[in-house]
Order: structure tokens, then sequence, then C-alpha cells
């Protein structure tokens, strides 16, 4: 148990004031903002460079446009995976509520992020390459990133002492984590092995600097939509799991309080 | 039931004598699950059971033809031996947490990895080698050749340990859930899948003449990582569903 | 206007996608927020469901 008077000594600023989910709300409550507007700002600059000054691709035509979502969404699937993974190793080592909390309000997201990948890139895939699933290393693994999302969601749902479920999922969470690039790599060697499919799937289009562009505006757009999202949904979390702590007058005073 | 030999965990706390209680407790586990198992063989024959059923239905879903069971051969008998190995998993763990072995199990000082490691032996004694036995039977039904049948003998021998080891990590995560049996699926089948790929792709690179060592050295190197690490990993999910 | 929904013909999937893409955002804020509402109103003890 971390005491929470613990103060560093060059800075004298006491972070592990933050740790206690009561302490965190506030500041949930006042960040999600100045990630949720730069989000929808970046998205519309990312979408303008995408549709409007980005040049028309020689080969794939205009159907190479749903890169602008599709790589970014992917991109977000592993980052918040990664992000939930390192969540769940704090809540396993120090034992913390709220770093548990932050990894069960990434998950949704990382699954929402896995399916908009999944989805655009099917729909990608038929123009470009004359299939909606081409069995391809990055696809097929990326489907598997999704079940292992809803493996999370589903454990989660499943145990109803919510201590418990933190450790089970911070433990399953690790586990996947480990193995995600295992199954990426045997998934490719399955690949190479069965390359004589019909379909043989070349990489994005040659990068000019305007479609590169955009897909990185988008990816930062998709980023800080997460975080956002995240800070909200911890914020929803934190409510319904101290409801029964001795905080809740506390609670009540800032869930009443604290303006939307 | 057999109790722990009593003088044994008062040596355990110190120094060697602790790896030797981890493998008095490795040895202890498995004669137990090994002694359970094999007085409930019923069971097990269920088991096996499930898996020649499931097997013999894939050429009635499709033609007997030749050329396409050969194909489907490796596919068939190693997903079917993932499914299995589903559906026995609950047996490692749920029995003991109903009459409260499981809590005496934790509480001893015999280090839990090992207590797990045995069970997850016991259980690969009983549920995974007979599939790997069986397997060349069944492969007969498919008209796979002999050279085809010792790869994927091979593979299976390798592949079906890492299955229960792996297996053992959901079962642990899951114990005592509702719905726990199609949840365990969910969770670990992803987990299969370089398995699956690797045990039936050593066939497939072996028709095609690329040669079975790769596939095989990497079950085997996948199975050598998972006996080192699942054990604890299990041990750590027995934890976290006891307390 | 018409040659951008065109899309040099590959319209249907390109707005496919980001339909998709759009729907499931939409989706996803709606849900967090009406969450939140409800957690909120739940720790300050108001209902709104409405049965008297």
């Amino acid at each position: 148990m971390r005491d929470s008077t613990l103060r560093t000594k060059s800075h004298n600023v006491n972070w592990f004031r933050y740790s206690s989910p009561v302490s965190f709300y506030p500041l949930a409550s006042a960040l999600a903002p100045w990630f949720a507007v730069p989000a929808a700002l970046l998205a519309f600059a990312g979408l303008y460079i995408g549709f409007v000054l980005a040049p028309t691709d020689a080969q794939q035509g205009e159907a190479y446009r749903i890169i602008f979502v599709h790589v970014p969404a992917a991109w977000m699937s592993l980052l918040i995976y990664l992000a939930m993974a390192f969540w769940s190793a704090l809540a396993l080592g120090f034992n913390t509520r709220l770093s548990a909390m932050m990894a069960q309000a990434l998950a949704p997201t990382g699954a929402l992020m896995t399916f908009v990948a999944l989805w655009t890139g099917a729909l990608w895939g038929r123009p470009t390459w004359g299939t909606y699933w081409a069995w391809d290393a990055r696809m097929t693994s990326e489907l598997i990133l999704l079940f292992l999302y809803l493996g999370v969601i589903a454990l989660r749902q499943a145990i109803d002492d919510p201590r418990r479920a933190d450790r089970a999922c911070a433990l399953l969470t690790l586990v996947g984590a480990i193995n995600v690039p295992i199954i990426y790599f045997s998934v490719q060697w399955w690949n190479t092995l069965h390359q004589g499919a019909s379909v043989s799937v070349t990489s994005a289009p040659r990068m000019a600097t305007l479609m590169l562009s955009g897909m990185l505006v988008m990816a930062l757009a998709a980023w800080c939509y997460s975080i956002a999202v995240a800070l909200v949904r911890v914020r929803s979390i934190i409510l319904e799991r101290e409801n029964n702590a001795t905080e809740s007058p506390q609670l009540r005073g800032m869930a009443t309080r604290v303006a939307q | 039931m057999k109790r722990l030999p009593a003088i044994l965990p008062i040596l355990a706390t110190q120094g060697t004598a602790r790896d030797f209680a981890a493998w008095a407790g490795i040895g202890w586990a498995l004669q137990r699950d090994l002694g359970l198992a094999l007085r409930s063989r019923m069971e097990l024959a269920v088991h096996l059971s499930f898996y020649v059923i499931v097997v013999s239905l894939f050429p009635l879903a499709a033609t007997p033809d030749r050329g396409l069971l050969a194909a489907m051969a490796p596919a068939v008998l190693w997903v079917a031996a993932l499914l299995a190995s589903l559906l026995s998993l609950p047996r490692l763990f749920a029995a003991d947490l109903l009459d409260g072995t499981l809590e005496q199990i934790a509480l001893s000082p015999y280090p839990l990895a090992a207590l797990v490691s045995g069970k997850i032996a016991a259980h690969w004694l009983t549920t995974g080698l007979p599939i790997v036995l069986l397997a060349p039977l069944l492969a007969l039904q498919y008209e796979l050749d002999s050279e085809a049948i010792t790869v994927l003998s091979a593979g299976l021998l390798l592949g079906t340990p890492i299955l229960s080891l792996l297996g053992a990590i959901g079962a642990a995560l899951t114990l005592g859930v509702r719905g726990a049996g199609s949840l365990v699926a969910l969770l670990i089948l992803p987990l299969y899948v370089p398995v699956l790929i690797f045990g039936a792709g050593a066939v497939d690179a072996m028709r095609v003449g690329l040669g079975a060592a790769a596939n095989l050295s990497l079950l085997g190197a996948g199975l050598l990582i998972a006996i080192v690490g699942a054990p604890f990993a299990a041990a750590a999910a027995v934890r976290i569903a006891l307390d | 206007m018409t040659d951008f929904l065109h899309m040099g013909g590959y319209g249907f999937y390109v707005w496919s996608a980001y339909g998709g893409a759009v729907l499931a955002v939409v989706a996803e804020i709606v849900a967090v927020k009406r969450r939140l509402r409800a957690a909120r109103d739940a720790t300050r003890g108001i209902d709104r469901s409405g049965v008297t």
C-alpha cells in the first residue's frame, strides 16, 4: 500500500496522490476536454489533407484514401493494447486499483479500433486486391487481436468480484501481450508457406509526402480520441466501483460539482 | 486422499531443500492427479471419444475424395486436438476447487508452480498423450501416407503438452466463473494459434518438400518456453482466483 | 461534388469504410457519455428510469 504522503525529493510533487481513484476523478474530468477538442480538430485537418490535398494514387486510384482511417486505427489497436499491458503490469506489481481501472477503461476502445481496422481493411482489400479477406499476416493477426480484446472484456464481465477481475484481466492482458509477437510471427510464417495463393498482398502505396502527413495527422487524432474516451470511461468506472467506499460523500460532491 | 509428506514442508524454507521441495511437489501432484484420473477412466474415455467423433465428422461433411481428405487431414486432426484439449481443461482445477483441496494446496509450503506443473503433467498424460497415440490410427481414415503420419505424430507429441500448459492458465483464470467453458475457449484459442500453425504446417511443409524440421523445432522451442513460463502464470492465476 | 462522392468508381468502398468508422466512433461516444451519466446519477441517488 502506498503512503499517500510520499513525496519525491527533487520536486516535492506527490505523484502518488493521484493513484487514489477518488483523487484522480477531478483530474480525469479536467483533462478529457484537452484531448477531445484536439482530436476533433486533428481529425478535420487529417481528413482535409487526405481528401482534398493528397493526390490520386497511380495504382489504386481513389480507393487508397481508406488508408487515412485504416492505418491509424490499426496503429491505435496495437498501441492501446500496449497501454493496457502497461497499466496491467502496474496493477499486478503495485496492487493499485486505479491502474486496473485504466486498463479496464482502455479495453473497449482498443476493441473498437481493431474492429475499424478490420472493417476498413476489408473494404480496402476488395477493390485493391480483389478480395475482402486476404488471409495475410497483418489482417489475420489483427483479427486475433480482436479476440484478445474481447476475451479481456468477457473475463471482466464474467467475474463478479471487482478486485479479482482486476487481477485476472491484468494477468490475461500480460499473457496476451507476450503472445502477440509470437502469434504475428507464426501467422507470417504460415503466410509465406502458402504464398501460392492467388492473392498477393502488396504493401501500401508508395507514399507521397502529403499521403504520409495525412496518415500521421489522423493517427494523432485517433490517439487523442482514445485518451479522451478512456478518461471519460474511467470516470464512470470510478463512480461505479467506488460508490460503496467510505469516500462516498466526497465522490457525490465531485459528481455534482464537476461540470460535464 | 494421500496427504503431503509432513516432513518436507519443514525443510522447504531452506535453500537447496526448496528445490527438493519443488521436485517433490511436482511428483506428489502428478501422482495424485494420475491416481484420481485413472479412477474415473470413463471420463477419459469420453474425452477420447469426442476426439474420434469430431475427426470422423469432417469427411461426412465433405466428400470422401482421397486427395481432399489427405489435404485436410492435418488441419482436422489438429483442430480436433485443440477442441478436445479445451473440453478437458475443467478437470484440472474445478474438482479440487469444489472440495477445498485447491485452497489447501495453495496454502502448503510447496511452491504452487511446482504443484500446478504436476497437475498439468497428469492432465497431459491422461488427455494429450492418448490423442498422440490415437491420431495415427485416425490418420489412416484420411489416407495419409506414413511419412506424413510420422510428422503429424511428432507435432502432436510436442504440441499437446503446450495445449495443456496454456490451457491451465485459462482454466485457472476462469475458476468458478459462470460460463467458464466457452469463456476459456475465447481466451485460450487465440493463444493456441501458433501451435496449430506450426503443428499442421509441419505436415504441409513436408508435403511441399520443404521439410518439417523448422516447424517442429519451433514447436519444440515453444514447448520449452511454455514449460518454463506457464506453470508460474497458472499458479498466479490460481492465487488470484482463490484470494 | 459528384466526383467527390464517386471517388473514381470506388465510392462504395471508400464511403462504406468511412461510414462504418464514423458509426463506430459515434456509437462509442454515445455509449460512454450515457454510461457516465448513469454512474453520476447513481452516485447522487437520482433515478431517471421514469418508474414511480
